[in-house]
């Protein structure tokens, strides 16, 4: 570097300045060398700075850093950082990404249970039974919405996802995309498991249909919601709790067909930092930990039930039995479906929400033009339609069979496989966009026929 | 100057720049394209093109980011020309105002300014709930594509403003009356004279807008519109991991249309000879303008001037609002926010400080020790390194970024045990890249009206090689120098694409980041906006006091001559 600094380019302030900068970049790296904790999460900045400040307040000298990234990003993240420079601590809401790296063993056993935690959530184990990962907090996925935009469209409040398939609601919903949210598809399993494989999807797919917006990340749903953009949102309960404790004017109900599980942490095997891991989690775990829940901003449910003794008014409790969640979360299940659901939601309803729209925009017309009327072949090109649009491209029978469950799970730089997925998702993207269209057509000509 | 032989010290210098050129631009890019054509076993194939072509998503993908590139042009043009010429052929107080607008977008990012463009213009946004209460009409403006379009014309149109302004006060007063004489005016003047003598410009300035739009990812992600190329090269490389084969493709595609566009723009300018005998006489006759072409040019501006500040409204509005919810303006405001960014993000704006201030240093420092090898050097293959350091340009910050995390895989700094990947000496290494062509410019720009006689002369005074340079040539430059520094400062600072791809900690994340961070909030993007308006207001400062000390150092370096 000397050489060049002074035969080819500048004079001794440029010189100066650039050893300023980098001996002050050397500084800057010592300091990091102080004990650092560092935790990949899915949560935002509003919980993860309240728990960095309590966290370096009640140990000096410790610094913990905060890896942003969504559910999906952050699991590709822990399985390519290399062996001996993975992060701490995996903290996020959806426990089938918990399944997924339990599985592949990027998770690290320790016991540091707190005693007063309850075994169970109403069926659902709070904590791992194999003690890979622990509950933090509970989650319940539901529906929120914007009074005044409900108010200004004069549209009902709903109570179950069956009401938002109702054409009132077209073009009003939003959701984020399964792949990108760990949040969203734990709430798509849950209606997958709550009405079964065909049944749920015919649900989700007619609930997409409806809506005006598949987001890419989940924050951008509360984020729509609160501005007015959308009128209701697919979310997990603490964005609608959260955003209506800071003041906008939202609301939140928890559908009957909910779950409500734990969102959890976990210590992440050969960690750099594994005691200072412990520690943390601990005092997430503590009731001093499970308080900072309370804050406005982060509204989550605690594990640790003598905490609900200081909620605001208001503030559901799932261990009062009020909540009645109808489904048993297995998300064993949910982890060997993991990807083929994230994938096929992708293909048949993300990339393709225009033509499904469309499609569903033409069936509820077709439906208001035939109340009231008798029209029987109308009936059956609307039916056809509706089969059409709303019929899952995987049968059920098909999504149970290993081998094909198999294709997902094996890395993708394999040509030959990574060829065969691609052709299927080609073709699910083909015939769906194709039956899409369809759909709309014969909705149109039962439209025609009912004149 | 006179032939002399090689000495050592700036083949040294050479090779210095080559090396570091080499290791951060040439193997990671080399790096990018080798993964897109090779076999899991190490053989050529094209099979990954095969099946990129094969998804229809990415077709899709594909002609939409060509869509929303060429839309962005087209719409940015038609704000652009307006503007340039009033500027150009009218005698009006406005031209201040036009300078003005032709900065403002720039110092905000485009992905802060669609947020606030959503609040402003979105599905209910200001507008359309003003235009539903009085007309019951709504205008999708925000809606799918239009939106990211909408908001790239609107950020990068002063590219073509300003490239088109001096492309037009260089054309010779003497073509226009001539063609007057002959009979043109109006409109035809326009079309087949003015217009056609200004091209050069518009075309460098419209490819430049084509290539960013073609390259920006925060955008995209900010409005949700994911069928696009950027935002599936991070969405593959992000979820599926560093060995997806399909994410190269990508990042091969989109090297190759911004290839193609700078290519475009290089011959536009070439075919032709658009070269004026003479040239700095007198440029173009300013015209008085009647009353109402006058209201008439008042009106556009002001209407493009509330379309610009639109976004710096809306995010001002944001950071103080308490709550702003289906509503025109906000309920109520608060300085929360700004308390709570003090208190939560105050290493952040330390960090784009740092990182920015050293990228950009270390372009000025590159972009000097090239210009003076290029300009002032008899080395052999010295153009060589002009061409690798602007080649810099055709690279998107994904592409780069997703080259860095391949090359450096696994890579530990000297000295520690902390990944180089994981570390900001990276991502401060990809603002030097991918600014070092903006700085280089400059340098290149300033040496050469540096007549090589003052070098002469200070060694024929005796002075050494390295002390003319000292004492002659960086002062005589400086001008130059501070100008390549705050471009690359500025333009590093408010960049996103490489950035969200290389930030791994909050810890270590730059304003940029951060605000993208605190706009992924169920709370309120309060705080976000917040950090916004001090990135817009450090970045325009910073504008501003260069503007200003380059304005003194001009006139102190005239009474010195």
């Amino acid at each position: 570097m000397r050489s060049k600094f002074q035969s080819g380019t500048s004079s001794k302030q440029w010189y100066l300045w650039a050893c300023a900068g980098f001996v002050l970049s050397a500084f800057l790296g010592a300091a990091h060398a102080q004990q650092t904790l560092s935790i990949v999460t899915s949560f935002p900045t509003d919980l993860t700075a309240v728990y960095k400040k309590a966290f370096e307040a009640k140990n000096p000298g410790v610094t913990v850093e905060i890896l942003s990234r969504g559910t999906s990003a952050a699991i590709a993240y822990v399985r390519e950082a290399p062996a001996g420079n993975k992060p701490d601590i995996f903290w996020a809401s959806a426990p089938d990404a918990f399944e997924v790296l339990a599985a592949e063993k990027l998770l690290q056993k320790f016991e540091g249970a707190n005693k007063d935690v309850p075994a169970r959530i109403g069926s659902y184990p709070i904590n791992d039974p194999q003690g890979y990962y622990y509950g933090q907090a509970l989650a319940g996925y539901g529906i929120m919405w914007n009074t005044r935009y409900l108010k200004a469209n004069k549209l009902p409040e709903p109570k179950e996802w069956a009401d938002l398939v109702k054409p009132v609601y077209f073009n009003h919903v939003s959701i984020s995309s399964p792949s990108r949210s760990g949040t969203t598809h734990l709430t798509i399993e849950t209606i997958l498991q709550g009405e079964g494989w065909s049944k749920g999807w015919n649900q989700v797919l007619a609930l997409s249909g409806n809506m005006a917006a598949i987001t890419e990340r989940s924050f951008s749903v509360p984020e729509g919601v609160n501005n007015g953009q959308y009128g209701l949102g697919v979310v997990i309960d603490f964005f609608g709790l959260s955003a209506k404790a800071s003041g906008f004017p939202v609301e939140f109900v928890y559908p009957s067909v909910t779950a409500i599980v734990p969102a959890n942490i976990g210590l992440i095997a050969n960690a750099k930092n594994a005691e200072l891991g412990k520690k943390f989690i601990s005092f997430a775990l503590s009731e001093e930990g499970q308080l900072l829940l309370l804050h406005p901003r982060i509204s989550r449910l605690p594990v640790l039930p003598s905490v609900y003794a200081k909620t605001p008014p208001g503030f559901p409790n799932p261990f009062s039995g009020k909540i009645k969640p109808k489904v048993n979360f297995d998300s064993a299940m949910s982890q060997s479906r993991y990807y083929l659901v994230n994938s096929l939601y992708d293909q048949t309803i993300t990339f393709r929400h225009k033509e499904l729209a469309a499609a569903t925009k033409a069936i509820h017309a077709a439906t208001a033009k035939l109340t009231g009327r008798k029209n029987a072949q109308a009936e059956k090109l609307l039916g056809e339609a509706r089969e059409l649009a709303f019929t899952p491209l995987v049968s059920e029978e098909k999504a149970k069979e290993k081998e094909f469950l198999a294709l997902y799970s094996t890395t993708k730089r394999d040509a030959l496989q990574a060829k065969q997925l691609t052709g299927l998702e080609e073709y699910w993207s083909r015939s769906a966009r194709a039956n899409y269209l369809k759909a709309a057509e014969l909705a149109n000509q039962a439209a025609a026929l009912a004149r | 100057m006179p032939p002399r032989a090689i000495s050592a010290a700036p083949v040294a210098v050479a090779l210095l720049i080559a090396a570091f050129l080499v290791v951060f631009l040439i193997v990671p890019v080399g790096t990018v394209i080798y993964v897109a054509f090779t076999h899991q076993d190490g053989g050529f194939t094209l099979q990954h093109f095969g099946s990129f072509f094969q998804l229809s998503l990415m077709r899709e993908s594909f002609w939409n980011s060509l869509y929303v590139a060429a839309l962005s042009v087209v719409f940015a043009s038609l704000i652009a020309l307006p503007l340039a010429y009033f500027t150009v052929r009218f005698q009006f107080r406005g031209a201040l105002l036009i300078q003005t607008l032709g900065v403002l977008p720039l110092i905000m990012p485009p992905f802060v300014g669609a947020v606030a463009m959503q609040l402003i213009f979105g599905r209910s946004g200001s507008v359309n709930l003003l235009l539903g209460e009085w007309f019951g009409v709504s205008l999708p403006i925000m809606d799918g594509l239009n939106g990211v379009i909408f908001v790239e014309a609107l950020h990068y149109f002063p590219f073509i403003l300003m490239n088109l302004v001096v492309a037009l006060s260089n054309i010779d007063s003497a073509m226009e009356e001539s063609a007057q004489n002959l009979g043109a005016s109006g409109m035809r003047l326009f079309r087949r004279i003015v217009f056609p003598l200004a091209m050069p410009g518009y075309v460098a300035g419209a490819s430049l807008v084509f290539v960013k739009v073609f390259d920006d990812l925060g955008t995209p992600l900010v409005l949700h519109q994911t069928n696009m190329l950027a935002p599936q090269a991070y969405l593959r490389i992000t979820s599926i991991g560093i060995e997806d084969p399909v994410g190269y493709v990508i990042s091969v595609l989109m090297i190759g249309f911004s290839l193609f566009a700078l290519w475009a723009s290089a011959l536009a300018l070439r075919g032709r000879d658009y070269a004026t005998l003479q040239r700095g006489g007198s440029s173009l006759g300013k015209r008085e303008l009647a009353p109402w072409q006058s209201a008439l040019a008042y009106g556009w501006i002001v209407l493009v001037l509330l379309l610009v500040l639109s976004p710096h409204i809306g995010i001002l509005l944001l950071s103080f609002a308490k709550v702003w919810s289906f509503s025109v303006v906000p309920d109520s405001f608060t300085l929360q926010h700004y308390v709570s960014v003090a208190q939560d993000s105050p290493r952040m704006i330390w960090n784009t400080v740092l990182y920015c201030g050293l990228a950009a240093l270390l372009d000025v420092v590159l972009g000097t020790a090239i210009a003076y090898l290029i300009l002032r050097s008899r080395l052999p293959l010295r153009q060589s390194l002009d061409f690798m350091a602007s080649a810099a340009l055709a690279i998107p910050g994904v592409v780069l970024a997703i080259g860095y995390l391949r090359t450096f895989r696994g890579v530990e700094l000297p000295f520690t045990d902390e990944l180089l990947t994981s570390s900001w000496i990276l991502l401060m290494l990809a603002y030097t890249i991918r600014r070092l062509p903006y700085a280089l410019r400059s340098c290149v720009a300033a040496l050469q009206q540096l007549h090589v006689s003052l070098e002469e002369a200070a060694e024929n005074l005796g002075a050494g090689k390295r002390r003319t340079i000292q004492r002659i040539v960086v002062p005589l430059m400086a001008g130059g120098i501070l100008a390549g520094f705050i471009t690359s400062f500025m333009t590093a600072a408010v960049e996103l694409s490489a950035t969200i791809m290389l930030t791994t900690s909050q810890t270590d994340a730059p304003m940029s980041y951060g605000i993208y961070l605190y706009m992924q909030s169920a709370a309120g993007r309060g705080p976000g906006a917040a950090l916004g308006v001090l990135a817009v207001l450090i970045v325009a400062l910073g504008t501003y006091l260069s503007h200003r000390f380059l304005r003194s150092r001009a006139a102190a370096l005239d009474q010195q001559i």
